[in-house]
């Protein structure tokens, strides 16, 4: 029986590989997410290693605040001298690199005068000290390391994507304005073959120093001396070294440096196989429905097989075991194009900016495991309702034409409503409880959109006759009578033109999902962002967000045409135990350019804001039961203290805020935070671009933009990110797409007779052709039907829940109408090789097709 | 008649005794209910001697086609009863009725029912595959032989004419050695040159090899080569023939329709 079932396959190879398609993408995409989080994970791992390669112990300024971009403490160069006279040190050398902070950052600047910079990746500025080669985690290419205050070795990848060359003059801006170096050498990373989007210069310790304003190591490589174990090296050091720096082996401290990228890694993976997840599901669609047809079209083969004796486990089997030989066949052709798809993945975030470090491929056990299990479970599970339907082809189907399956009673519709209803439940409890963004909720809401998918497929079948009569409408008007009966064509078999057009349902309704509620941020991002600035200027880093120098903000207050310029610091300090973003404004003109949503003060307060004054946020204050007058201690990432006092409370927007945590003074904030930097500098007045670029030119990593433009540029990353969501989801719309070219294949192959009659009694090839293509359309259209409002209606939830956010329902329409177009082009194409196939159907040959 | 035929006619008087292949009793079939019922059968009674070749006929619409189906267990009956091999069919579950299957019944279809994935000898052998059994080889080039398809042995029924196919058929049927063989029109989708090879084959199956053969036709030339002839009119038995001649056949055709 294993025999005739594979052979059987193997007569029914289109149909077969047709089915395959169905579930090789969504393989793909399990395989290629795997295969470049390895890598990128590889790449990270081997930076990491390669820091600490010929190091056993590591002293480094103690970690007081997350995400700090001044930067942790430092240790000085008197704890080296004392490390380096220690018992059981060989040697000691300290540097300056900070992989997961922004502390040691120097911009490259390109020959055409901006910053070498993609969105958000790392520009290092590392001091090495390469007299002790052992501790240098960097491989010089060619030239050599730098001696001389004047001089850099930039990374090869950066040299050559740049067009720099040894000896050149290169462009560095890091704290303070820009420099000129002469480009001494080039190096890589260790092993590391690409450091992705990142750039690095290298100086020499005292140069490092000086540019990224900081003042001794932010590390000290140790090696003990022969036989000396890590960890008694560690226990030595902790006697030498001060509380404000902390020892760790360099294990440990590779450990440590890893875990901000490996929680990344797994995010991004997390995400990648989200949309693996989807592809799979909708080919779960494909699958099913392509089998359902398959196992009527041999209702006469399975009968005669049970009148020869074949028990109905043995059908179950040989069914089973086709859809496993499918499922099998395709993780494998899923599973390399994976390898491939990797790298068009890679691409993809690059093409959005986001350029991550890689290494040579790594394929690992876990990928091939994963990946082929996952398709294999799912062509066979969705495989099994047809393979059982087989069960239930009676022996009598062999001898008597027109025999039917007997159908148990169809649950689908009742089914489909229960579903439908949980999932109504499900995505209320999410959206309604109020707590949006916890894991249980969004589980909620996960499984809700899931079953409700599943729901409305269910009860499809119903909805498609009055479906296909609205959307066939414009195939009747201009299809003519071959438009008529491709619309009695979907509706001839209502359970199969529904779970095909549920197929592209799904990829609808998560791609109309995205663009809502995409458009529902974008606006509350853009009403918080313009509520808050008053400025008709605004300058920031090149990518909007980061820290750029202090010094920029006092050369454009100088530029032609500003009334003033006013700076707001930013960073992160520490309030007992808790982190707390702190800004640091100029009181005196913060109110012309700045909108505070006061609770309790007012804009006259803020000439309160002497060295002790403090706004905070009123959900901070909450928090921490703070009332005006209340005193309490914040703390600088380098740990110095500050006493405060709250003078006024006010509340800035829930997304964009600007300003937030805790707000102090110019004067107090550049007294306790080392390094000090600007988030914004907001302009009154009407300068020119021109003016304003001409006074940022020493400043590239800052840029000018009116207030307009900067509005549009915080809210651009949403467009980003609807890009790559859109790309992503495409891969379950393809998979939609070959289940529809499936199903009318299938559909022309079982009309054959019919097929050759209408061509007798007078259709041309066109209106076959055309009879097809408008059934294609209509089936398409009724999947944008369901999808569409499915979609909708999501959104409208998820918008409810996010509304204390400033998120409002809007239709995107313009996007609504591509979709719709994108569908119908959808079944156009899917519908070029079946409807070809139809109208070259040798008209005699067809009606003695039995 | 040769020796070996001479022997297995010896073997039937031997078997004499034990129950008939096929036997039916009281049998009714309805289909729908209310005012749309129809009764395709109304009480047939029958029995099928072993090592015999039985034709049913009837006009369309008798019944010849509902009782066969009921004797093979494709269909049951609203009331009555019916035994293969002494063993009651009626009430068998599903996997009793595919053992039954496979141990008691063969099965000729109008329209061959070959397998087009599978070569001649491979649809030939199928009922044995399916039940995990292997053939023996000389019962299989036996069979082979017999049916005259020595040489296409490995050719699928699309490099097939009818009759070949028509032919694999029947050696699919003989395979198992099935008590009972049913032929439903065998010579319904056959020219007739073709039709008469095919029968000629089902009379020497019968003769050479004992096979005890139900066969529903229409055509009058068939059933003359049956043992006994019943002819159906309004679902139930109207006339009986041993070994008619054509003519014979044509006139009960037409004394049955004419009731």
């Amino acid at each position: 029986m294993t025999g005739v079932a594979l052979k059987g396959l193997l007569a029914r190879r289109v149909r077969a590989i047709l089915t395959a398609l169905a579930i090789v993408l969504g393989v793909a995409m399990v395989s290629g997410s795997f295969v470049l989080t390895d890598t990128i994970s590889k790449a990270f791992d081997s930076i990491f290693t390669s820091s600490y390669s010929h190091t056993d112990a590591v002293v480094s300024g103690r970690k007081l605040v997350d995400y700090s971009t001044g930067g942790n403490t430092t240790v000085s160069q008197t704890v080296l001298e004392r490390i380096k006279r220690t018992r059981d040190v060989a040697a000691a050398s300290g540097a300056l690199i900070d992989l997961n902070g922004d502390s040691t950052h120097a911009n490259l600047i390109g020959r055409d005068g901006k910053a070498i910079q993609s969105n958000g990746n790392p520009t290092f500025g590392f001091g090495i000290d390469t007299s002790q080669p052992r501790f240098n985690p960097l491989k010089l290419k060619e030239g050599h390391w730098a001696t001389g205050a004047h001089q850099v070795v930039i990374d090869a990848e950066t040299a050559k994507k740049h067009h720099f060359a040894v000896g050149d003059t290169i462009g560095v801006a890091a704290s303070g304005p820009k420099e000129s170096f002469r480009i001494v050498g080039t190096a890589t990373y260790g092993d590391v073959k690409s450091l992705g989007g990142a750039t690095l210069a290298v100086f020499t310790i005292p140069t490092a120093q000086r540019l990224l304003d900081l003042h001794g190591y932010s590390v000290i490589s140790v090696a003990a001396k022969p036989g000396v174990s890590a960890d008694r090296l560690v226990s030595e050091l902790k006697q030498e070294v001060p509380a404000s720096a902390q020892v760790r082996t360099a294990k440990e401290q590779a450990n440590e440096d890893k875990q901000g990228v490996a929680s990344f890694i797994s995010f991004i993976r997390g995400f990648l196989l989200g949309f693996g997840g989807i592809a799979l599901f909708v080919g779960a669609f494909v699958i099913f429905n392509t089998l359902s047809i398959t196992v009527a079209h041999r209702t006469r083969e399975l009968a005669t097989l049970r009148t020869l004796g074949a028990s109905r486990r043995q059908v179950l089997r040989s069914v089973v075991l086709e859809s496993f030989a499918i499922g099998l066949a395709a993780s494998v052709i899923g599973l390399v194009a994976g390898f491939g798809l990797a790298r068009g993945l890679s691409s993809l975030f690059g093409a959005l900016g986001l350029t991550l470090p890689e290494t040579s491929s790594v394929y690992a056990t876990h990928t091939f495991v994963i990946s082929l299990v996952l398709g294999v479970l799912v062509t066979v599970l969705a495989g099994f309702v047809p393979a059982l339907r087989a069960t239930r082809v009676p022996p009598i189907a062999a001898v008597r034409e027109g025999a039917v399956i007997q159908r148990k009673k169809r649950l689908g519709p009742a089914a489909g409503v229960v579903l439908f209803g949980i999932a109504s439940a499900l995505i209320a409890y999410a959206t309604l409880g109020g707590h949006l963004g916890s894991g249980k909720s969004l589980l909620a809401l996960a499984g809700g959109a899931l079953l409700g998918l599943l729901g409305v497929a269910g009860f499809a079948p119903v909805l498609v006759t009055a479906l296909a009569s609205v959307v066939g409408i414009p195939a009747k008007r201009l299809g003519g009578a071959a438009g008529g009966l491709a619309t009695d064509n979907a509706t001839r078999n209502p359970a199969r033109t529904a779970s095909t057009a549920a197929a592209l349902m799904i990829g609808l309704a998560l791609v109309t999902f995205v663009a809502v509620l995409g458009k529902g941020v974008h606006g509350s991002v853009d009403r918080a962002v313009n509520k808050q600035v008053t400025a008709d200027w605004v300058v920031t880093s090149q990518n909007g967000w980061s820290a750029f120098p202090a010094g920029a903000g006092r050369a454009v207050a100088k530029a032609p045409g500003v009334a003033l310029a006013s700076d707001i610091r930013s960073d992160r300090g520490r309030i007992g135990s808790a982190n707390v973003n702190v800004n640091g404004i100029d009181p005196a003109t913060i109110a012309r350019v700045y909108h505070f949503d006061w609770r309790q003060g007012s804009n006259a307060t803020l000439v309160r804001l002497d060295g002790h004054g403090a706004l905070v946020k009123q959900s901070f204050a909450k928090k921490h039961h703070l009332v005006i007058g209340d005193d309490f201690t914040l703390r600088s990432p380098a740990g110095k203290p500050v006493r405060l006092a709250v003078a006024g409370i006010f509340q800035p927007p829930r997304v964009m805020e600007l300003l937030g945590g805790v707000v102090i003074s110019r004067e107090a904030f550049d007294r306790t935070f080392p390094r000090p930097s600007n988030s914004l500098t907001l302009i009154e007045g009407s300068p020119t671009q021109a003016g304003l670029d001409k006074a940022l030119a020493a400043f590239p990593d800052a840029k000018a933009q009116t207030k307009a433009d900067y509005v549009k540029a915080q809210s651009s990353f949403i467009n980003t990110m609807l890009n790559l969501l859109y790309v992503l989801l495409a891969l379950s719309v393809i998979v939609s797409l070959f289940g529809m070219v499936n199903t009318l294949v299938l559909s022309v192959f079982e009309r054959t007779r019919e097929l050759g009659m209408l061509r007798a009694v007078g259709m041309t090839r066109r209106q076959a052709r055309r009879m097809v293509r408008h059934e294609s359309v209509i089936t398409a259209l009724i999947g944008a039907a369901l999808g569409l409002p499915l979609g909708i209606m999501l959104a409208a939830a998820v918008t409810h829940a996010l509304g204390k956010y400033g998120v409002t329902f809007s239709l995107p329409v313009a996007s609504l109408v591509i979709f719709t177009v994108a569908a119908m082009v959808a079944g156009v194409l899917a519908a070029i090789a079946p409807a070809r196939r139809a109208s070259r159907l040798n008209v005699l040959e067809a009606l003695q097709y039995e | 008649m040769n020796a070996a035929a001479a022997a297995l006619s010896d073997e039937r008087v031997l078997l004499d005794h034990s129950p008939p292949a096929v036997g039916a009793h009281a049998i009714a079939r309805r289909y729908g209910e209310g005012d749309t019922a129809v009764d395709a059968l109304r009480g047939v009674s029958l029995e099928v001697p072993r090592g015999q070749l039985t034709a049913v006929m009837g006009p369309s619409g008798s019944g010849k086609s509902t009782l066969m189906h009921i004797l093979a267990g494709l269909d049951q009956p609203t009331s009555g009863s019916v035994e293969i091999a002494g063993i009651e069919i009626t009430k068998l579950k599903d996997n009793e009725l595919t053992k039954l299957r496979r141990e008691h019944i063969g099965f000729v279809f109008q329209f061959f029912n070959l397998l087009p994935m599978l070569t001649a000898e491979e649809n030939l052998v199928l009922p044995l595959t399916i039940a995990g059994r292997k053939p023996e080889p000389a019962w299989l080039e036996q069979l082979l032989e017999s049916v005259g398809l020595d040489d296409r042995r490995k050719h699928r029924p699309s490099e097939l004419s009818g009759g070949q196919q028509q032919r694999v058929a029947i050696a699919r049927a003989l395979v198992s050695r099935p008590t009972v063989l049913f032929a439903d029109e065998p010579t319904g989708n056959l020219d007739s040159a073709t039709s008469a090879e095919i029968l000629e084959l089902v009379r020497r199956s019968v003769d050479e090899l004992g096979q005890t053969t139900v066969m529903v036709t229409h055509d009058a030339v068939a059933a003359t080569i049956a043992d006994r002839v019943l002819f159906l009119a309004d679902g139930q038995i109207a006339k009986s023939l041993a070994r008619p001649s054509q003519a014979e056949v044509i006139d009960a055709i037409q004394e049955v329709a004419g009731q």
